[in-house]
């Protein structure tokens, strides 16, 4: 048993894939010598050699696009974004072909390629390296997209990711990167696609979240319970496939559910469980279904940026209005 | 003067063998290794496919495809290039490589069925023929052969890749983007640019400022090649010679065949709003495949029962496409569920359900 970080997790996933499959690749701006601005690729290239940890020009495109000629050829290429906001420029890629390419060869070929992305906010940076995107790629249906929150999940979760056989969008929640956790490695039992993990039970409100906001709904779940209401907070991880019964099961058992995620709230995948629920099991409900959310406007600037991001506050105001509905 | 590129001092000339005429003229520089056969099969491959392109203008006038673009006028362009290819090489098309597909055993009626809109990328087998999906969007498959080279070089396998696109496809971020990591990581691709004039509707001029597009090549540390594209040997040559510099170790190369599109973009498009009759004329009389045939004739490597039993083919091949696409219906529905991830999700398992039940109570209508 060894404490480690979120980003260590990352790390030590990315090596064991590497030495289970030598099919695996790892590219990317900085992942080379560097390991990486945030360091998940550290000493990747030293262990591996050059052919299989190596730095790409600087052109998102290119990375994903030509993950994506890898991964036809029959390696399991594992892509770093830099930032979040720096994604976009492999949007045509991903969307285009990666997402769509199964479908357009009748099932013959597969995709086998993740996209790592450092998302959200809360770290204090400058303008574009604080994005929630999520949305964007949950949209696109042929994306798996999933976001750990602990550290053994971070590591389950990207040896997942990596043995699965279509494109996976993994999101790394940023703020959460140096958060500890005692994991035992490797960690082989959690697989956690398509399976939401229940971090806390309760029987009156469900809070649903998922990455960069599932330690603000810890939080609020203790504060909550000191204040006798008690709370079950679920953590997506999974945000497609997305496992809406172990969702359903909860919002039956409570009949109140609140959704948090930093992103902005319109066209948020916030809205989307929302539905789900309201859909499938409309008479629980006690209370709509609310969303706590970053506001509908750029990501703020960092000087601002609590005012934007789902706080202990907020989420317990939404607790008290469905609870008091 | 000292440390400026003159984008005058770029040559603008193209590398030919043989005259609009079909006369020999050759080029010192480059090697012709073709046996009379090869010549034979040359022919043979660019008449094929022009007929099977011919079939596929047909078969959208007749209502039985969305719609088509044809490749008349790119035969030698395409096959020339493909014929330089080794088997286990990959092949990276925008979506008018028909004549290239052919060359590797594709069924036309495949690729016709994307433009009848039966399915996307095409209804074949990338991997027998290794010759990737169709890409629409334009210069994007450029990347897919880079990475595939850069899986290839990683993997010492000894397989080239190449890609197609257009001029209008050199303004994109990820021709740049291709061209840029192919020349840094110096792996086995070849760029093959068909210089057909037109973007649609905009000509070349409006699309760069450089002298030739061959001249781009400069900036990603690689050669670039100016060939007359409806010159199907020096096509084959200059080929050969950039496939064989990348199996061996020496990098990419961009090559730009300087061809026409006499058709029009797609058959939606009307070309007599942004051409001339002369222009079109022009490059009529430069035809690949007429050129062609007088050099063989010339050569004695072609007589009159091979190109006979050529046209034959042909007409049999736009026989079958016909058969084939005629009335064809839609796959089943459950295909678009099935291969949208190799398990389906559970939600969508659920949409899946609903689709059927609404059929069935539509049926139960009826």
């Amino acid at each position: 048993m060894a404490s480690i970080t979120l980003a260590q997790g990352l790390n030590e996933g990315l090596r064991y894939a590497m030495t289970q499959d030598p099919k695996v690749v790892c590219l990317g701006e900085d992942v080379g010598k560097l390991g990486g601005v945030f360091r998940i690729t550290d000493k990747l290239q030293t262990e591996f050699g050059e052919d299989r940890v190596f730095d790409s020009p600087l052109a998102e495109s290119g990375i994903v696009g030509t993950s994506i000629g890898m991964a036809i050829y029959g390696l399991r290429p594992v892509a770093e974004m830099q930032f979040d906001g720096f994604t976009y420029p492999a949007f045509e890629q991903i969307v285009s072909h990666a997402a769509k390419y199964r479908m357009r060869s009748l099932g013959r070929v597969s995709l086998p390629l993740v996209i790592r992305i450092p998302y959200g906010g809360g770290i204090g940076a400058v303008e574009h390296h604080s994005e929630s995107l999520e949305a964007y790629f949950t949209h696109t249906a042929g994306l798996k997209v999933v976001t750990p929150s602990t550290p053994s999940d971070a590591f389950s979760m990207i040896v997942q990711a990596i043995n699965d056989p279509d494109p996976v969008v993994f999101l790394e929640p940023k703020r959460r990167y140096w958060v500890r956790e005692d994991v035992e490695l490797p960690v082989t039992d959690g697989m956690p696609f398509g399976r939401a993990a229940v971090r806390r039970e309760g029987n009156e409100v469900t809070l649903i979240s998922w990455g960069p906001c599932m330690r603000t709904c810890e939080e609020a779940a203790e504060e909550a319970a000191s204040d006798g209401v008690s709370v079950e907070l679920i953590d997506v991880r999974s945000l497609v496939p997305l496992d809406i019964d172990t969702i359903l099961a909860s919002v039956k058992k409570t009949g109140r559910a609140v959704v948090v995620h930093e992103a902005q709230i319109t066209g948020g995948y916030g809205g989307e469980i929302a539905a789900r629920i309201m859909e499938d099991d409309f008479l629980s409900l006690h209370a709509p279904v609310l969303r706590v959310a970053g506001y509908d406007m750029p990501y703020p600037p960092a000087k601002l940026e609590d005012i934007f991001l789902p706080d202990i506050d907020r989420v317990l105001d939404a607790v008290d209005k469905v609870l008091n509905y | 003067m000292r440390g400026v590129v003159d984008p005058a001092s770029i040559s603008t000339e193209m590398i030919q063998m043989l005259a609009p005429d079909g006369s020999f003229v050759g080029d010192g520089d480059f090697e012709i290794d073709l046996k009379e056969e090869d010549l034979r099969q040359i022919y043979r491959h660019m008449v094929l496919a022009r007929r099977a392109d011919q079939e596929g203008t047909n078969l959208q006038r007749q209502g039985e495809l969305g719609v088509y673009t044809p490749l008349l006028g790119q035969e030698a362009a395409q096959v020339g290039s493909a014929y330089a290819l080794s088997e286990r090489d990959w092949i990276f098309p925008s979506y008018r490589e028909l004549a290239v597909a052919m060359y590797r055993g594709i069924d036309p009626s495949s690729v016709m069925h994307l433009f009848r809109g039966t399915v996307h990328g095409g209804d074949w087998d990338a991997r027998e023929h290794r010759f990737a999906y169709y890409s629409v969007p334009i210069a994007t498959q450029m990347l897919h052969a880079v990475g595939f080279a850069r899986a290839a070089q990683i993997e010492k396998s000894n397989i080239v890749a190449i890609t197609y696109f257009g001029d209008g496809a050199t303004s994109e971020g990820d021709f740049h983007e291709a061209c840029n990591y192919g020349g840094v990581w110096k792996v086995p691709v070849v760029f093959f640019c068909q210089n057909n004039q037109y973007a649609i509707s905009v000509p070349l001029s409006k699309q760069t400022a450089a002298p030739t597009i061959s001249a781009k090549a400069l900036g990603y540390g690689m050669p670039g090649y100016r060939v007359d594209g409806n010159d199907v040997l020096a096509v084959y040559a200059v080929a050969r010679e950039t496939i064989r510099r990348a199996r061996e170790g020496g990098g990419p190369s961009l090559i730009e065949a300087v061809t026409f599109r006499r058709g029009p973009h797609s058959t939606a498009d009307d070309p007599t709003r942004y051409r001339t009759k002369e222009e079109l004329a022009a490059w009529e009389a430069k035809d690949p495949i007429a050129r062609f045939q007088t050099y063989c004739k010339n050569e004695g490597v072609l007589d009159d029962d091979f190109i006979k039993s050529c046209d034959d083919e042909g007409a049999q091949i736009a026989t079958n496409i016909r058969a084939s696409i005629v009335g064809a219906g839609p796959r089943p529905a459950i295909d678009l569920f099935n291969n949208v991830y190799e398990e389906m999700p559970e939600t969508l398992r659920r949409e899946y359900k609903q689709y059927e039940e609404e059929q069935s109570a539509r049926e139960g209508d009826e």
